[in-house]
Order: C-alpha cells, then structure tokens, then sequence
C-alpha cells in the first residue's frame, strides 16, 4: 500500500529514542525531579521512615529502650524531667525516659497509621466511587448516598466513642481513621469516574465485547491512578495528625508504647518546666505533616501542570 | 413506517435491520419514572449488502449514531430486530453478544476520546485479542504489529501513547483495531469529521484500500453530503429518527426525492466555482423539531417547502416513486419531480 | 427547588435516623457493661442487677429503643446513667463555652482566612503571597492540639514570665459575668481553632478567585474601564465565593466534633468536653444526644448550603 510507505518514511525521520513512549506517569515524574521543594520533602521522609525501621538500633545506640525509666539520671530530685544533656540528647519525660528515644519510635506509630489507614481508605474509596460511577443508576444512588452518611457523621465524637468501646489500640485507630476517610476519596473518584464513563473509549472497549469488570480495570482504573495518588499524599499527614489527635486524647495507641500525640498529651502539665519535652515530638509531628503536605502538593502540580499551585521554586510558563 | 425494499435479492444481506425504534427516557418524575422520552429512531428498517459501503446522512441529533449503536448492539433497542448474517442479535445477552461481534466493529468519530490515554497503542489495538483471547503474548505483538502497518502506521511505535500521534495516525489506530478479529461489518461514525480536509482524503482512501483487500462491508455515517456520496454505494437520508430516502448514490444525487435530501444536497459545498454559482440552495425555514414531540404525520412538515394537509396527519411510506430504480425508495406524499425548482418558503 | 429541598431533608433525617442506630448499636455490641460500670467494682450482683433494671438496660434492645426513639421525638434526649441528669439539661448547660468558642473562631477564620486570601490572589507571586502559602502550608499540617499547647507556652508561659498577664492558660468564664474576662479566656481558643481552619480558606478563596479572575466576564469588566478595586470585590469575589461558603457549610457543621481538642486543651468544660467525660463513664444517653445534636448541625448546614448554592451562584442547576 503506498500510504503505509509514505507513513512510514514520514515517521522514520523522527528521533527513534521516542519509539518508546512515555506514559503520563514517567512525564510527571520527570516534572517531579525537577521539583526542588519536592524532592527535598521525599528526601527528608525517607530519612523519617529510616529512622522509623531502625528505630531499635538507634535505641541500642542510645542505650535507653523506649519505655526504660532511668530513675537515676533520668529524673530530677524533685521528680521533674531532666533537661537535655549528654546522658538524655533531647532530655527525659516525667518518668525519666529518654525522650530521643520514644519520639523515633513514635516515628514508627505515626507512620505506620498513617500509610495502612491511606492505602485502606484508598482502596475502598476506588473500589465503591468505581463501581458508583460506572454503573450509574440504583447502584450509584445507594453508594452515593452511604458515602454522604458516613460524611455526614461528627466523625471524631463518634471515633472517641467507638475506641472507648472497643479499647484503644493500634488496629482500631487505623480502621477508625480508614473508615472516615474512605468516603470522601470515594466521592471524588466517583466523580471522575463519571466523567470517563462518557469517554468514547468506554464504547469502544464495550463494542468490542470487553465486559463491566475488565473495562473497570483496563480503561477506567489507569486514568484514576493520578488523582488517586494526589489525594493519597494529601490524605497521609491527615491521617497521622487523626492518629495524633486520638492519641492525644488518650484514644488511640495504648501506652507505654510512644506515640507523638501521647507524649504531646503527657507534656501537657509539664511545659512550664520542660520545653523539650513539648518541642522534640511537637517538631516532629509537624515536620512530618509539613513535608507531606508539601510532597502532595509537589505531586499534584506533576501530574496536573495545569493547575494553580500552591508552593512552588519552579516558575510556571505560559501562565498569566 | 412500512417495511422496507422486499425486493427479490440475489444472496442474503449481510445486515437487515428491521422497525428498530430507541426511545431515551428524559427527567424523572417523584418516583423516578420518566416524564418524557427521546425518540431517537422510530421504526428504521433498511438491508446493507456484502462488500457495499451503506452510507448514511442527517443532521447532528437526526439519530444516525444512535442507530449505529442499535446496530452494533451498545445500546439495547426498544423494539424491533437487528439481524447480523442470519443471527438476530436484538434480545441477546451481553454474553452471548460477545462471539457475534467478532463479524462486526466500529470506529468512532472522535479519534480523541476513542483511545484511552493512559494506555500504550499496542495495548489498544491488542484489545480485541485480549477481550477475545485469540491471542497472547509474542504473537500477539507481532500480529498487532501486522495490523499497524495494514494501516500504515509504524509498527515501532507498539509501546507510544496516545497523545504522541497527530489526529490521523491516531484514526488509524482505531481503524487497525477495529481490523483486528477480520469482521465484515464495519460501523464507521463520522470517522473523518474530526479531521482536517487534507486528512479525511488520507483515511477515506485507506478504508477503501482496506475495503477492497479484505472485502469488507461498511456502514459509512457522516453529515457532509460529498463524503458520503464519494464512498457510499447506496445511502439513507434520516431526519428525526426516520429514514426519509434511501437510493444508490448516484441515483439519489441525481434526483432526490425527498424534499429533505434536496435540502441537503443544495446546501453542501461544491468544490467547482462554476457549479457553485448556478447552485441554488434551499433554505429550510425553523428548526429541527424536539425528538421528545415530534410532528404528527411525516416528521418533516413543519419545515417542508412543500408541505400540505395529508402531510400533517398520515405518516408517508417509505417506497418507490414513478419510475425510479427499484432500489429507490423515498417517505414523500409529494415527491420533488425531476426539474422542479423548490419554492422558497 | 421546593422538590429538590424537601428531598434533601427527607434524606437528612434518614441519616440522623442511621446515626443514632449506628450510636445505639455501638454500645450494645460493647463488651462492657455500664450497670457493672456505675456501681463499681466492689458492688454486688443484686445492686448490679437493680441499678440495670433501674436504667431499663435489662429490656430487650427494641424494646430500649423505642423508648429512646419515643423521647427524641418528643424532644427529650433520655437521662444520664451517670447522675440521672436529664441529657437535655447537660447539653443546654454545657452549651455557652462551646458556642463561644464556635461563632468566634468562626467567624475569625473566616475574615482572616478569606482576606489572606483575596490579598494573596491579587498580588499573586509576591512576597506576601510566598508569606502567604507558608502560612496555609503551616496551618493544614499543624494538628490542633498541637498549636493549642503552643499558644499556652508561648503567650501564656513565656509571657507570664515576663510579667505580661494578658492570656489565661485556660478555663472559661460566662458572657453573662463578666465580658472582659470572657473574651481573655477565649482568644487563645479563637486563635487555635481559626489558624487551623483559615489556611483551608486561605487556599480556596486564592484559587477560586485567580481562576475567576481569568475568566471573559472579568475580561469585559476591564475593558469596560472599571476600577480594579471594583472588578475584583463587585465581580469576581462574588462567583469565586461559592466553594468557600460550601467549604464554610462543611466546617461549621463539624464545628462541634472540632472543638474537642481545643476545648480539652484549654479546660472549657464545653459539649467537647462533656462527650470525652460521657464516653469514659460509658453515659450512653448523653453520648447519642451529643453525637445526635452533632450530626444534626452537620445535616442542617449542608442543606443551608445546597440552598446558598443556587442563591449565590445563578449558573447552578440544581437536579
């Protein structure tokens, strides 16, 4: 056929490095690289989820276990905390433990709530908002309308409430913390999920005889995966300030295993006469939320050029 | 609307559709049932032969995508029968639908929206192997392969996306993967509108090549008049979910009929200047009218430059005028005799 | 509208009606037992069994649910198991401190939340929009009790040391005794509750109104020669306002599930407060009530939203 010759010389004269395309996914990632603020963010995660996994080696480097109570230098004559110095880095709490250890260790908590409660209200949140959108009709009004129940819930009352039944503990601040975030990750996909539905490829998958769930999985899922992704990073240091806060209250990880929140709330009465003992988990928390947040924010602006940025070292071309 | 050409036929069309109808319902009323419905098509019957390109022309909303889908079996039909080489294909489940559509395939007009963004071009022709699963693997690649330079794309690029083909290449990637299970039905809506001029003439010659290699049958759907009467053996005219004429192609541009058809051609463009000139066009007067109320009698009334009484209260036949091939069919009381200049309304 | 309104409330008693089965069943699928809880753990078996018969615990769960339903609709919550107080009675008397703490924060993150950033959007790229995003960035990382504690040891100890006496650790003294003191005991709860929330607001309003601001109709407002002053607040506040009222609907519906944290922090003693006590006391009756009070401000201030919508935004079709 003479067309597929002239076709091909056409195309034969581009650079060949491009006969491998590019999936938007590399393309942002690539834009992402280039984003200082952002890879300083993943740079200093990494380091925290370090210190998160070798959390007992710095412990055995310090010499103070987390829940170790050093009643000789650990603790004043009067029974206050011990200000930091060379046998305590970041001083001692009320009961004279080593506060550089139980805030590595509240690393582990904090991260380890806040990546299982995203991942599972992730994953929730595809699967219903997926199937809300594409099946459409009663199935969406009933999905629909569970995910405005759940959004409709006074979800902290009703975590304090719930945890003071079932007993705080690990697994329970994580499907507490799932539970409330699923619905709203739900809503979303299943709003985009609307919009791809109408897409012609849809019709042509459909045409070709490809039935619901592989449709679902080949052509609807892999547009989901970047606004998925973004409201993941967004959703993680909500999660970790959620299981904070619960911690804080008393309601979530059970001591004497440190988290942020609960060595935040045990500092509470003792701020007058311990700064440290507020500043080193207090900057950690925040650290970790900062970065985070400035992590999603990066991610978003990589997948989605086009839209408004909310911190950036990067000058946008071709805007205003 | 009568039942279409029962004219004695040589061999079995490959595709007869029968009385289809597809009403949409509109609003909801409190307890969620329809207030209205859309009627999209209303009552089409027509057969499409082997090997011959079917075109069919109407305005956007005259419901010629809508029946395509009938016919292709994306959306259900209200009533009547789509039969596909002697299988009725109406009634049938998803399911057993699946084998029946390996005979027939669609390219759609929006070379945009057709392919899915997020996926490689040798994953999206390689679809139908998939869905079907006639093959995997090596083979698979190499048979993609194959299709991509069937028409005329290179059959490196297998791994691009997308968004890394102009307008063309990327019709071309859903022609091959329409090709890909060898059907003898192909649906093409609008499969050039979205392209430039220069392109449309690059993809029209392909499926002709194609057409004439692989002996294909085309169901050919545009709105532009001169497209479809350069591909189409035989075309339908439809205005509000009705076909208003049906000829061979030269027959109908040499004398339509229907008042409609005349409308129609008179208002496309003439690439002669000399032609251009002498051409007068008729100017409907109104618009189209909703589908969801559609005139009484024949559809086309309100707007018909020759409109009387009976048009108003009996719906016209579909069927032949005077001494017309046989194989011309038009839904007029009054049909435009040859020579007659339409009056301007 | 009407049809679409009344839909819209019908559903919303629904959920309040889910909520408080959800709340209900909670406490029956509890392995605990608030008879057992009430007594103590030295009480007999016959004053465990009197004190559950006493409170109604010993009938079947339908049975204890009517009851409880026949009350809500007559208005009345149930009594606490705890000191027999009418739930009614807790609610209302807890009540001054935390609508204190929620109208002002309200209506301080509003103001500053909104201002910043309609100041950010118009000098768009400047330095106080750089000051501005850190702010935002701060705000939506920094967990509330968090900036509670430092606002108590920054403006309360530390200033305090420096024999500056203008910010209270804590407690709350009513409007009604004396206003001054009132509004010393609430500002570090205002300023906790409203920088936490004014980022979000800061974010929205910013990049709804740049995005207006792009739009044709502002175009044509300029080239009609009106003043900017008047194109940005006259014209495009108007329509960028829109995701920040229903953002506002959203958080003053959850306000009183917000002000837990605040309220624990700087001993309030408000609703918040009184939910973490009921909960440690397994006081079942004043939990539904505050649980259901909640969910009903969230409900109500939705459907004031969906109403907002149409007012304030013209373009909106409401299906």
């Amino acid at each position: 056929m003479t067309l597929t010759s002239v076709e091909t010389s056409v195309t034969g004269t581009e650079e060949q490095a491009a006969i491998e395309g590019r999936s938007p996914l590399q393309l942002a990632w690539a834009r992402l690289r280039q984003d200082r603020v952002a890879i300083a963010s993943a740079v200093i995660l990494v380091l925290i989820v370090l210190i998160a996994l070798f959390a007992p080696l710095i412990a055995s480097a310090v010499g103070w276990s987390p829940v170790q109570q050093d009643r000789t230098t650990g603790i004043s004559p009067e029974g206050l905390p011990v200000a930091p110095g060379s046998a305590h880095w970041f001083g001692t709490d009320n009961l004279g433990r080593d506060i550089l250890v139980r805030t590595v260790y509240g690393a582990r908590v904090s991260l380890l709530v806040g990546v299982v409660a995203t991942v599972a209200a992730s994953v929730v949140g595809v699967v219903v908002g997926t199937l809300a959108g594409y099946f459409g009709g009663w199935v969406d009004v009933a999905l629909a309308r569970l995910m405005d129940v759940v959004l409709s819930f006074p979800f902290l009352l009703f975590a304090i409430a719930l945890v003071s039944i079932v007993g705080p503990s690990l697994a329970v601040s994580v499907g507490v913390i799932a539970f409330f975030s699923w619905a709203s990750i739900g809503r979303i996909v299943r709003g985009q999920t609307l919009s791809i539905r109408q897409k012609e490829y849809i019709e042509a998958a459909r045409s070709l005889g490809a039935g619901d769930f592989r449709i679902m999985v080949v052509d609807v899922l892999p547009n989901l995966v970047a606004p998925v992704i973004v409201l993941a990073s967004l959703l993680m240091p909500t999660a970790i300030v959620f299981e904070a806060t619960l911690s804080f209250l008393g309601l979530g990880v059970v001591p004497p295993t440190p988290t942020w929140g609960n060595m935040l709330a045990d500092s509470l009465q003792f701020y007058s006469v311990a700064w440290w003992f507020v500043v080193f988990p207090g900057v950690a928390l925040l650290i970790t939320t900062l970065t985070f947040n400035l992590l999603g924010d990066g991610v978003r602006d990589a997948l989605d050029p086009s839209a408004e940025r909310l911190f950036s070292t990067r000058r946008k071309r071709g805007r205003r | 609307m009568t039942t279409a050409s029962t004219e004695p036929l040589i061999t079995e069309p490959l595709l007869q559709v029968r009385d289809v109808r597809k009403y949409f319902p509109v609003g909801r009323g409190l307890l969620g049932g329809a207030l209205a419905e859309v009627k999209a098509v209303d009552g089409v019957s027509l057969d499409v032969q082997r090997g011959e390109t079917f075109g069919l022309v109407g305005e956007t909303g005259c419901g010629k995508s809508t029946l395509a889908r009938c016919i292709t079996g994306l959306y259900p039909v209200t009533s009547g029968h789509v039969v596909l080489d002697g299988t009725e294909l109406t009634g049938l489940s998803r399911r057993r639908l699946r084998p029946l559509r390996r005979q027939m395939q669609m390219i759609f007009q929006d070379p945009y929206g057709s392919l899915n963004p997020r996926r490689r071009v040798g994953s999206i022709i390689g679809d139908p192997f998939a869905v079907h699963g006639v093959a995997s693997g090596a083979e698979r690649r190499r048979r993609v392969q194959e299709l991509m330079s069937l028409v005329g794309l290179n059959p490196e690029h297998y791994n691009r996306f997308p968004a890394e083909f102009s307008g063309g290449q990327r019709q071309r990637i859903g022609v091959a993967r329409a090709l890909a299970l060898h059907p003898e039905l192909i649906v093409c809506d609008e499969p050039v509108s979205a392209l430039d001029v220069s392109i449309q003439a690059q993809i029209i010659n392909l499926l002709e090549d194609l057409q004439d290699e692989l002996k294909l049958t085309y169901i050919f759907i545009a709105h532009d008049l001169n497209v479809v009467r350069h591909v189409s053996d035989r075309v339908a005219v439809m205005y509000l979910g009705h076909i208003v004429e049906v000829a061979r192609s030269e027959d109908l541009y040499t004398l339509p009929r229907h008042p409609y058809s005349a409308a129609l051609l008179s208002a496309s463009s003439v690439a002669d200047p000399d032609e251009a000139e002498q051409k007068q066009r008729i100017i409907l007067r109104g618009d189209v009218p909703s589908p969801v109320n559609p005139p009484s009698g024949c559809p086309f009334h309100p707007r018909c430059p020759k409109a009387q009484d009976k048009c108003v209260v009996e719906p016209p036949p579909l069927e032949r005028k005077d001494d017309d091939p046989v194989d011309h069919l038009a839904a007029c009381h009054f049909p435009v005799q040859p020579g007659e200049v339409l009056s301007q309304p | 509208m009407i049809r679409f309104l009344v839909r819209r409330t019908v559903f919303g008693i629904l959920v309040l009606w889910l909520i408080s089965v959800a709340t209900f069943l909670l406490f029956f699928v509890a392995p605990h037992d608030p008879a057992r809880v009430i007594t103590g753990r030295l009480a007999t078996p016959e004053t465990v069994a009197l004190v559950r018969h006493r409170l109604g615990l010993d009938q079947p769960v339908l049975t204890q649910y009517g009851h409880f339903l026949n009350g809500l609709i007559h208005g009345n919550l149930g009594y606490s198991f705890y000191n027999s107080t009418s739930v009614n009675y807790l609610i209302v008397s807890r009540l001054p401190p935390t609508v204190s703490l929620a109208l002002g924060g309200a209506i301080i993150w509003l103001v500053t939340g909104v201002l910043i950033g309609v100041l950010s959007a118009t000098r768009a790229r400047s330095l106080f929009d750089r000051v501005a995003t850190i702010f935002v960035l701060t705000g939506l990382s920094m967990p509330t009790f968090l900036l509670g504690l430092l606002l108590i040891y920054l403006l309360f100890f530390r200033l305090h040391l420096a024999g500056v006496t203008w910010f209270p650790a804590g407690g709350y003294v009513p409007l009604s005794q004396n206003p001054a003191a009132w509004a010393q005991h609430m500002v570090l709860p205002w300023i906790t509750i409203a920088l936490v929330t004014a980022a979000t607001y800061t974010r929205l309003t910013r990049s709804s109104l740049l995005e207006t601001l792009s739009e044709d109709y502002i175009r044509t407002a300029r080239a009609k020669g009106l003043s900017e002053r008047r194109v940005i607040y006259r014209h495009g506040l108007r329509s960028a306002m829109t995701p920040v009222v229903t953002q506002f609907g959203i958080d003053v519906g959850t306000l009183l599930g917000g002000v837990i944290v605040t309220e624990t922090v700087f001993g309030l003693g408000g609703l918040g407060q009184l939910a973490v006590q009921s909960v440690t006391n397994q006081d079942l009756p004043v939990i539904i009530g505050i649980v259901l009070l909640a969910a009903f401000f969230i409900v109500v201030s939705n459907l004031i939203v969906d109403a907002l919508y149409a007012v304030l935004d013209p373009r909106v079709r409401l299906s």
